[in-house]
């Protein structure tokens, strides 16, 4: 099937490229709409992502593998990311880890069947301050930091939080 | 502080829009800017004795001199907003709550060194920042603050938000000038600056939004009087992040060279009841760790060096005595390897390699000829790289290793670590109350 974005995603890549003296530097921007829109970077996507840009697609793929926050891989609905870096570390950030593996009923680095969760171990969100805390990633490309999270209660309302918006977004690996 | 600066707007509500900020003054600065020549800004600004917040402390002022007057390519302005460092989180604020000082401060920027473009490189992961900072955008476009013939002067400035894909090493500005040009964050050989050669290849300012964000400030009120609240070649009031084992963490203005001490005990609440202070790093992960014994030391570049460690970002993190040094130390090691981009070998191989034989000591497998091994490593990182992210491994491993020497030994005696799990330690602070509010 052949990629193309929606109207109103076509509209924000245009303005995106407009912003720079050549369309290279377009590719990190272009990348996170592309995720919006797809659901994750497959080599499908930074093929198509070339040919919009009119780069070699090695220069997408060099791009797209060095950073972090491109899924080369589908992801869950909710992406959780929970900080563990020191000032989280001090404050129960690894806790906050094992309360997710428990409750989802997978390890750090995976998904669960369902298509619904990803649970990754991340570095320093500059969040030390409110520590402990995870950055929630939903599929629909909107990110949002949960701080604080030092209690059990304050865990189950986020989770019970997330459970609830889980069927309105889209299954990554439904996208394209 | 009394008066609040660069956090001025944090609690004041819907202080991130244009029209309350323009209220409490807001552009005014800008106006009264664009009636002043370029000569006699960037003097204010060497008078003012701000220096480069994102953690190296160049005074701006000499940094904008650098700037060439005449370029045949539109000269560029990249704010560094790649806020990464461990322990750092202060720039994040000043971009969701007063998006609009750090625009104005672009703008000022701008039109004293006569820049056309600028890109504020915003970590990904601050998606919230990121729109902010848009929608503020986009109002000072609407009033004529960016845009074409900016308040009628001939002067034209434009301004983007570029988000990162997420790599810690873009925070390096000339990893960060890569990022921009939509390649991976692997930094360049200096010289050339970028201020001769930096985004796509013109004269490019790179400066932290902090340091922006101080710049509306100097220009209404004098780069002396700004200088006037600081200590000799630290001036103005700063940011300083305080997180770890105290009582109320968060982010507070207060003037710069204010000591250790009183940011712990008068900002941050003291340390959590029943904990004793072990050790703090001052400015971010990569500076050296200090001892309890240096916190009357003074918050500023000189007085930081001279104390053992060095400024950095001015965020703390304090650590209480159920912290395992050896842990720390393995744990940062292995931000620094996950963060390495690569490129030279002896951050590359030299960050994981020191993990390993880190994190061997902290499981009971160490040998004590692992100790000179790992200042070995340290040796053979530092000043080897391209960029300072070698030396960020190395400085903060080679401290852990000396003044905590016996603890390090004592986990290879003993054949296993000592001290608790990392666990839950709570606070009765949530993040806000705790913005910039002292008691």
């Amino acid at each position: 099937m052949a990629l193309a974005f929606s109207e109103e995603s076509e509209a924000k890549f245009n303005e995106l490229v407009s912003r720079y003296p050549n369309t290279r530097a377009a590719l990190l921007p272009a990348l996170f709409l592309a995720q919006e829109e797809f659901g994750w970077i497959s080599v499908e996507v930074m093929d198509y992502l070339a040919e919009r840009l009119e780069l070699p697609p090695s220069q997408v793929l060099t791009t797209a593998t060095f950073y972090t926050m491109y899924n080369k891989q589908p992801v869950g609905k909710c992406h959780v990311q929970v900080c563990t870096t020191l000032s989280c570390a001090f404050r129960g950030g690894y806790e906050l880890l094992e309360r997710f593996e428990d409750r989802l009923g997978i390890k750090r680095g995976e998904s669960t069947p369902d298509g619904n969760w990803t649970l990754t171990e991340v570095e320093c969100l500059a969040s030390c301050g409110s520590a402990p805390m995870f950055q929630l990633t939903d599929s629909k490309g909107n990110m949002e930091y949960f701080e604080d999270l030092d209690s059990e209660e304050k865990f189950e309302t986020v989770v019970k939080e997330l459970e609830s918006r889980l069927p309105n977004l889209p299954d990554p690996r439904d996208m394209h | 502080m009394e008066e609040l600066f660069l956090s001025r707007n944090f609690k004041i509500e819907n202080g991130h829009t244009l029209p309350v900020y323009e209220s409490g003054g807001g552009y005014q600065r800008l106006k009264k800017a664009l009636n002043m020549d370029s000569a006699t800004i960037i003097d204010e600004v060497k008078k003012s004795n701000l220096r480069g917040r994102g953690g190296a402390g160049f005074p701006t002022g000499v940094k904008w001199g650098f700037m060439p007057k005449e370029s045949e390519l539109p000269k560029y302005l990249t704010v560094n907003a790649d806020e990464g460092e461990p322990g750092t989180f202060k720039d994040r604020y000043i971009m969701e709550l007063d998006p609009h000082l750090l625009i104005e401060g672009c703008i000022i920027t701008a039109w004293t060194l006569g820049l056309r473009y600028g890109y504020i490189y915003v970590r990904g992961e601050l998606q919230f920042a990121i729109r902010r900072l848009e929608a503020a955008i986009k109002e000072a476009y609407a009033k004529g603050y960016l845009g074409q013939k900016i308040q009628g002067k001939d002067f034209d400035f434009d301004l983007y938000v570029h988000p990162s894909g997420g790599a810690y090493i873009c925070g390096e500005e000339t990893g960060m000038i890569e990022g921009l040009e939509g390649k991976p964050g692997q930094p360049r050989m200096k010289p050339p600056f970028p201020a001769v050669v930096g985004a796509f290849n013109a004269p490019t300012l790179v400066n932290n939004v902090e340091t922006i964000a101080a710049i509306p400030w100097i220009i209404e009120r004098g780069g002396e009087w700004w200088a006037s609240m600081g200590i000799e070649k630290n001036g103005g009031p700063k940011l300083y992040g305080l997180s770890g084992h105290i009582k109320k963490p968060g982010v507070y203005e207060a003037p710069s060279g204010v000591s250790v001490r009183e940011l712990l005990e008068d900002y941050g609440g003291g340390m959590l009841d029943g904990s004793d202070l072990k050790g703090y790093i001052p400015g971010g992960s990569s500076c050296r760790v200090m001892l309890p014994d240096t916190l009357d030391a003074l918050m500023g570049f000189e007085s930081m060096r001279e104390a053992g460690s060095s400024l950095g970002t001015g965020c703390i993190t304090f650590m209480d005595h159920t912290t395992c040094m050896v842990r720390i130390a393995g744990r940062l090691a292995h931000f620094y390897h996950h963060e390495s981009c690569g490129q030279c070998t002896p951050c590359r191989e030299g960050s994981g390699w020191a993990t390993k034989v880190l994190d061997q000591i902290e499981n009971g497998n160490g040998r004590m000829e692992d100790l000179d091994l790992l200042l070995d490593i340290c040796d053979n990182i530092e000043g080897n790289t391209i960029c300072a992210l070698g030396d960020s491994i190395s400085i903060p491993v080679r401290s852990y290793v000396e003044l905590f020497t016996q603890e390090f030994e004592d986990h290879i005696r003993r054949k296993g670590c000592p001290f608790p799990a990392w666990s839950l330690r709570s606070s009765a602070s949530t993040r806000a109350e705790a913005v910039a509010g002292a008691e």
